[in-house]
């Protein structure tokens, strides 16, 4: 009669969810190619499919990583820092005088931020990239001798540090708080962020393709409407309040959460727009032929993450 | 002697080590490889890029389809690659690069006796002989690393003379991008920078009955090299 720990039905509970969402989505996306596209190409659904796909491989790897626990997740988001790493160092413009600096991002700062998450040092780790390598990346270029265009240079490999080492690692650095009363269930911390905010950008999708008419920031995504944004937003919102079991908020904190997450995700896409528009590319990279790289999947992530972990840790943590 | 000397080194050994370089490769940059016009054709070619890292040739051959690289043959230089037995085994054995003498440097190798690479071998009729045989070629035209902040350097003229030596030989450029930020001159660490290899269309053959003038064909080459460029590298 007594049900497992609270976090293995929860979770199972959880991905049961979503498996039968993904299971209906791509059911339906079948039907639709099959009735409306005839089997043919066809651009729209194409696209529905490969996001519904993303989904399955974004779900499926979670899950893998959850079954491994702590380790699992730090592992799983130190290959994605990784891969962000190296797509947005690939697109970036350095010269050889930074090469010392690159090196000491992808082979000293990576591992060490996971390192210090890993032994739940939240004193350094909060501070280590944002401080320490913040100050030793520059001193390393400068010993390289070449001035030219130095602060930009610096800046990007800086930049690259933050956006895809300090800010993802605050995904699984969600593990090391400690909520009274929510002891062992923090993966499904991990699964409240993820969910919340990917399923904002699914349904900004939907909402922005099935009424978006006026557009929000025409020069940066052409794609995003004031339609699909509120819409989106809002339901994001609905979502997170639904999942409020799943977290140690009541159901309007985790509301007021989950819009601030969605919000913070929308201008993370536009930010990272802005550089792909300035760099002239339209994906980060090429993870999967055709659907873009690990940043274009993980902008929003990116900005939500850190925000989610400080405004956990400073109401719910002791 | 160069028979002798290839069938010594055991075919195993050869396959083995161009597999591991290949998987080195992949594994390091994610090298990507984009066909602008078309796909891969298995006729003789001269594949001609830019040159800015000892890892270009590696690049551009793991970017080939997997038949047709033991069809594709390096141009290197024969005083860099003789220089030691790991690069003969790498350069000779396993890339079975043709090896050209750079004038003024014989004197400095002494390994070339050895090798048979002859210095008063004419280097325009020993890569003529190679696609006569069916088989491909890579060529840095620029002749040297670039290290300059120049996009690409002005092109030597064995290129020119190639292709007035072999007129059915389809000449293909070949951008490389990013393979000298892995490893730049001097580094030790190579970098996981993602790289990308883009083959173009083939140069068209000229179009006026009057042979082309060299420099007017060297332009021609280069500038559909440097037409390649990804959109991001062309402010840098």
């Amino acid at each position: 009669m007594q049900p497992g720990p609270p976090q293995v039905s929860d979770t199972v509970l959880l991905f049961a969810g979503i498996g039968g969402i993904l299971v209906l989505a791509s059911t339906v996306a079948a039907l639709l190619r099959w009735r409306l596209a005839h089997g043919q190409p066809h651009t729209v659904i194409d696209n529905l499919v490969s996001r519904i796909n993303a989904w399955w491989v974004m779900v499926i790897a979670i899950g893998l990583a959850f079954i491994f626990g702590k380790t699992g997740v730090l592992v799983l988001f130190y290959l994605i820092s990784f891969y962000a790493l190296r797509e947005f160092l690939s697109l970036a413009y350095t010269r050889r005088a930074d090469h010392n600096a690159m090196a000491a991002a992808f082979f000293i700062a990576l591992p060490a931020q996971y390192f210090l998450i890993w032994i739940e040092w939240y004193g350094l780790y909060s501070i280590f990239i944002p401080v320490y390598a913040f100050l030793i990346l520059p001193i390393l270029a400068a010993l390289g001798g070449d001035t030219k265009r130095f602060l930009e240079r610096t800046s990007k490999v800086q930049w690259g540090l933050m956006i895809c080492v300090y800010c993802i690692s605050h995904v699984p650095a969600l593990l090391t708080l400690n909520i009274p009363g929510y002891e062992g269930r923090h993966l499904l911390l991990i699964a409240f962020l993820v969910l919340v905010v990917q399923g904002s950008d699914v349904l900004q999708y939907i909402w922005g393709k099935l009424m978006g008419k006026r557009k929000v920031a025409p020069e940066l995504s052409p794609s995003k409407t004031w339609e699909g944004l509120i819409g989106g937003v809002l339901s994001a919102t609905a979502l997170g309040a639904a999942l409020f079991w799943i977290t140690p908020f009541n159901p309007w904190q985790a509301a007021l959460i989950a819009f601030t997450i969605c919000l913070l995700g929308f201008f993370g896409g536009l930010v990272m727009s802005a550089i792909k528009r300035d760099r002239g590319v339209k994906d980060w990279g090429h993870m999967i032929e055709g659907h873009g790289g690990m940043l274009d999947r993980l902008d929003s992530v990116i900005f939500a993450a850190p925000i989610f972990f400080h405004v956990t840790r400073y109401w719910w943590t002791p | 002697m160069r028979n002798a000397e290839r069938d010594v080194i055991p075919r195993m050994l050869t396959q083995f080590a161009a597999a591991s370089i290949v998987g080195f490769a992949r594994a390091l940059t994610g090298v990507r490889a984009i066909w602008v016009s078309g796909g891969p054709q298995a006729a003789p070619t001269v594949y001609f890029a830019n040159h800015r890292s000892h890892g270009d040739f590696v690049l551009l051959w793991t970017s080939l389809p997997p038949d047709l690289r033991p069809l594709t043959r390096p141009v290197a230089a024969a005083d860099y690659w003789l220089s030691s037995a790991l690069r003969r085994f790498i350069g000779c054995g396993v890339f079975r690069s043709v090896l050209i003498e750079r004038r003024g440097l014989i004197e400095r190798s002494g390994s070339i006796e050895r090798s048979g690479a002859r210095p008063d071998r004419d280097p325009i009729a020993q890569m003529a002989a190679v696609l006569e045989a069916g088989d491909s070629l890579i060529l840095f035209p620029e002749g040297t690393r670039n290290e300059s902040d120049e996009v690409v350097l002005p092109f030597k003229s064995g290129l020119f003379h190639l292709s007035r030596r072999c007129p059915h030989v389809r000449f293909v450029p070949v951008w490389i991008n990013n393979v000298h930020r892995v490893l730049p001159k001097g580094a030790i660490v190579p970098l996981p920078i993602a790289c990308s290899v883009t083959f173009g269309a083939a140069l068209a053959g000229s179009a006026d009955a009057e042979p082309e003038e060299k420099q007017s064909f060297l332009d021609r080459a280069r500038s559909a090299l440097i037409a390649l460029r990804p959109d991001y590298e062309r402010e840098d």
